[in-house]
């Protein structure tokens, strides 16, 4: 080959940044972890199955490890029994991660505002997205990996995030 | 219509119980709970009475008993020697009323974390007092007394102690084992739950009866309209209301077609826990289109609150019978195809035959209901022993498995589906045209053209919002055959809009509690299996 010939790499080679290559790779790779307890775990199950098909969207490794995952998909209500391990679960996946609450419980409570139910789970863990519905039909699942996919492209640098994110479980 | 109740004294209740079980037949212990009578307007003698709830050996008759418990400190006699089913609920009702259980083997907290304080369905304790949990619980407490009485030590016997859950895909998302294990079989376990105690009856009491109806979706999530039939029936024998012949037959074909999606999960779950994807679509697509079929009708898949007291909230709508003829067609050939493929198959059978049975008498005494209950060769089906909604008209068959191992408690499954479709054949062919719900301004909410076009219609939609449907003073304890078994409701009512107590009867909570001595001497692989046969759905166990 001619090395000669500079005008040839303009065709061939894209100048970037490292980030945007990163990113670029993480979009459609995303491991979620599905922490599913109640009712919007079944449809999540709708989700992953053929009609809706989450792996349409680079999303289908499910890992039941939380240290393979860099997704957590919080579906159904968490009670304040289950508020530790959920804490711990978090805590044991590696960055950088995402936190999807599913559902009005995994959000707000939903309509358990009484003592068992913990009033969304944003109370222990960062959150970035929310989905709404009780439980969200699959297509709204669908729509928050869209989402997260569309907020990890603007992730700037090799940084761990939330670090200033105070729950009502640290240091206890 | 209400329960005949019988009182007895706490110090007969040992004895009488012997005799209801040994002499009178009663061998079936459904439930056991109490009431708090701190807020009743005309208070009993004592705060506290219990409540157990049996049903005979001929299923037909059930009875009420009522104690009335003069120190909840002090507490009754435990009757868990008499009933297996009996060592759950009273931890439930220890945990959730702090009435003590005299010789009861494990008397501690069972839904409720382990750092709370406190009673929560005493009437003194504020709905929204919530307490945080900081540090799960080693489980040992019970594990060790469980090795002492099988003659083991975890260190001379060279025991591995393995913890499965609560977050595992395997545990179905909230159901905690601790396993002791002699190579890969289990030689003693126990179980936590309440991982997804949500406060259902705690709720209820501070809702209108209507309003229970959406939490009532929420407790078997797999068959929501069933619990909103469950629930509504129960209260509509309260108020001795008959539902025209329409509201009936739709409620035979929504209830029938929820069985059917319960199975259809429950199955395509278990066979995915043992590796079998292919089952699981072939299960689970022709459940999306049950599911088109119930957003189409009732504007949701899974939760559809379709159900009100004295009748449903619409009509089923134009063209439905061909969608849902279209729908039983699809599920006849995903459950066809699957069957092809484990029918003959050496790893199916192989891999759960003869995997934790349980035998006809034990199930009884453990409190087993519904499917797992036939699969012991049990002839027991509330549509059978007891028809509501004329299913005695109907022409479908009992499912009655032989031994109750794993085996059993899915083919028993497999088949109830097909049971379950020919009923809704039926339906349809033969439903009626006429009104869906009772006609009664007290009861049912007035149509919107009333609402909008006159002060009476309006009046009439406040009263039933504000108020809600009353209730006639007492108590009674209702039962509906269910994907799962027998879901019962047990209401107590002061003549209000708003019941003063509200139990479920939850089958999956008694088939739990049996779960962590019928995988004893069996793998772990197994275990799972079974669990998945149970079909333990969280949201019904923990409430």
């Amino acid at each position: 080959m001619d090395v000669s010939n500079t005008h040839l790499l303009d065709e061939a080679v894209v100048t970037t940044t490292v980030d945007a290559v990163v990113n670029w790779g993480r979009e459609a790779s995303l491991w979620p972890f599905v922490f599913g307890t109640a009712c919007c775990a079944i449809e999540f199950m709708a989700t992953a199955a053929s009609r809706y098909d989450i792996s349409r969207f680079g999303a289908e490794v499910l890992r039941f490890s939380p240290r393979h995952a860099d997704l957590l998909i919080v579906a159904g209500t968490v009670s304040y029994k289950q508020a530790p391990i959920l804490k711990q679960i978090y805590d044991q996946m590696p960055e950088p991660k995402w936190v999807v609450a599913v559902g009005a419980c995994a959000s707000t409570g939903g309509f358990y505002d009484n003592y068992t139910t913990l009033q969304g789970i944003d109370e222990i863990i960062p959150v970035d997205v929310y989905v709404a519905g009780c439980p969200p039909r699959p297509e709204a699942m669908l729509d928050a990996v869209l989402d997260i996919q569309r907020q990890l492209k603007r992730e700037a640098k090799f940084e761990v995030r939330n670090k200033d994110f105070k729950g009502k479980l640290d240091d206890v | 219509m209400m329960s005949e109740i019988t009182n007895i004294k706490a110090s007969q209740l040992l004895n009488y119980m012997i005799n209801l079980k040994e002499n009178l037949g009663f061998t079936l212990l459904l439930d056991i709970t109490a009431i708090d009578n701190l807020n009743k307007s005309h208070p009993s003698s004592t705060r506290f009475e219990l409540v157990y709830i049996l049903r005979h050996s001929a299923f037909e008759e059930t009875k009420v008993i009522k104690v009335a418990v003069e120190e909840p400190e002090e507490g009754v006699e435990s009757i868990s020697s008499l009933f297996s089913s009996a060592d759950w609920a009273e931890r439930e009702v220890y945990d959730q009323y702090g009435i003590h259980f005299k010789n009861h083997k494990m008397l501690k907290r069972l839904l409720n974390h382990n750092e709370f304080e406190g009673h929560p369905l005493r009437k003194d304790y504020e709905i929204t007092k919530g307490q945080y949990c900081t540090t799960s619980q080693s489980l040992m407490d019970e594990m060790h007394p469980l090795l002492k009485e099988r003659n083991l030590n975890l260190q001379e016997d060279n025991l591995m102690v393995v913890n499965l859950g609560p977050s595992h895909p395997a545990s179905h998302g909230t159901i905690r084992t601790l396993a002791a294990l002699d190579g890969e079989k289990i030689v003693a376990a126990s179980c936590e739950i309440g991982y997804l105690h949500r406060g259902f009856e705690k709720s209820c009491e501070n809702h209108n009866y209507n309003q229970i109806i959406p939490y009532t979706d929420r407790l078997n999530y797999c068959s929501a309209i069933m619990n909103n039939i469950a629930f509504a029936k129960t209260v509509e024998d309260m108020m001795g209301l008959t539902l025209p012949e329409r509201g009936i037959f739709i409620r035979i074909i929504v209830g029938e077609l929820s069985r059917v999606i319960d199975h259809l999960v429950c199955l395509a779950a278990g066979l995915l826990d043992m590796g079998g994807q292919t089952n699981y679509w072939y299960l689970f697509n022709p459940r999306n289109n049950a599911y088109d079929f119930l957003s189409k009708l009732t504007g949701a898949r899974l939760t559809n609150s379709y159900m009100r007291i004295g009748g449903m909230t619409h009509d089923l709508y134009e063209g439905w019978q061909s969608d849902l003829e279209d729908v039983l067609t699809k599920i006849d050939f995903g459950i066809t195809e699957s069957l092809k493929m484990i029918l003959h198959n050496r790893i199916y059978n192989e891999r759960i035959q003869d995997v934790s049975p349980v035998s006809a008498k034990e199930a009884i005494d453990y409190g087993f209901t519904g499917p797992n209950l036939r699969a012991s060769g049990v002839a027991y089906d509330l549509r059978f022993a007891k028809p509501y909604y004329h299913y005695e008209d109907f022409d479908f068959k009992m499912v009655v498995g032989s031994v109750g191992d794993t085996y059993d408690r899915m083919m028993v499954r497999f088949d109830e589906m097909h049971e379950s479709m020919k009923i809704i054949k039926q339906a349809i062919k033969n439903i009626p045209d006429g009104a869906i719900s009772v006609e009664d301004k007290r009861i049912t909410m007035p149509s919107k053209s009333c609402v909008y076009g006159g002060i009476e219609g309006m009046m009439n939609q406040f009263k039933l919002v504000i108020d809600g449907v009353k209730v006639p003073e007492g108590e009674y304890y209702g039962a509906y055959e269910a994907a799962n078994g027998e879901l019962g409701f047990y209401i107590v009512s002061d003549g209000s809009g708003t019941p003063y107590k509200v139990k479920v009867r939850p089958p999956s909570f008694y088939h739990m509690s049996a779960y962590p001595k019928i995988i004893e001497n069996y793998q772990v692989a197994d275990a799972i299996m079974t669990l998945g046969s149970l079909n333990i759905i969280a949201g019904e166990m923990d409430r």
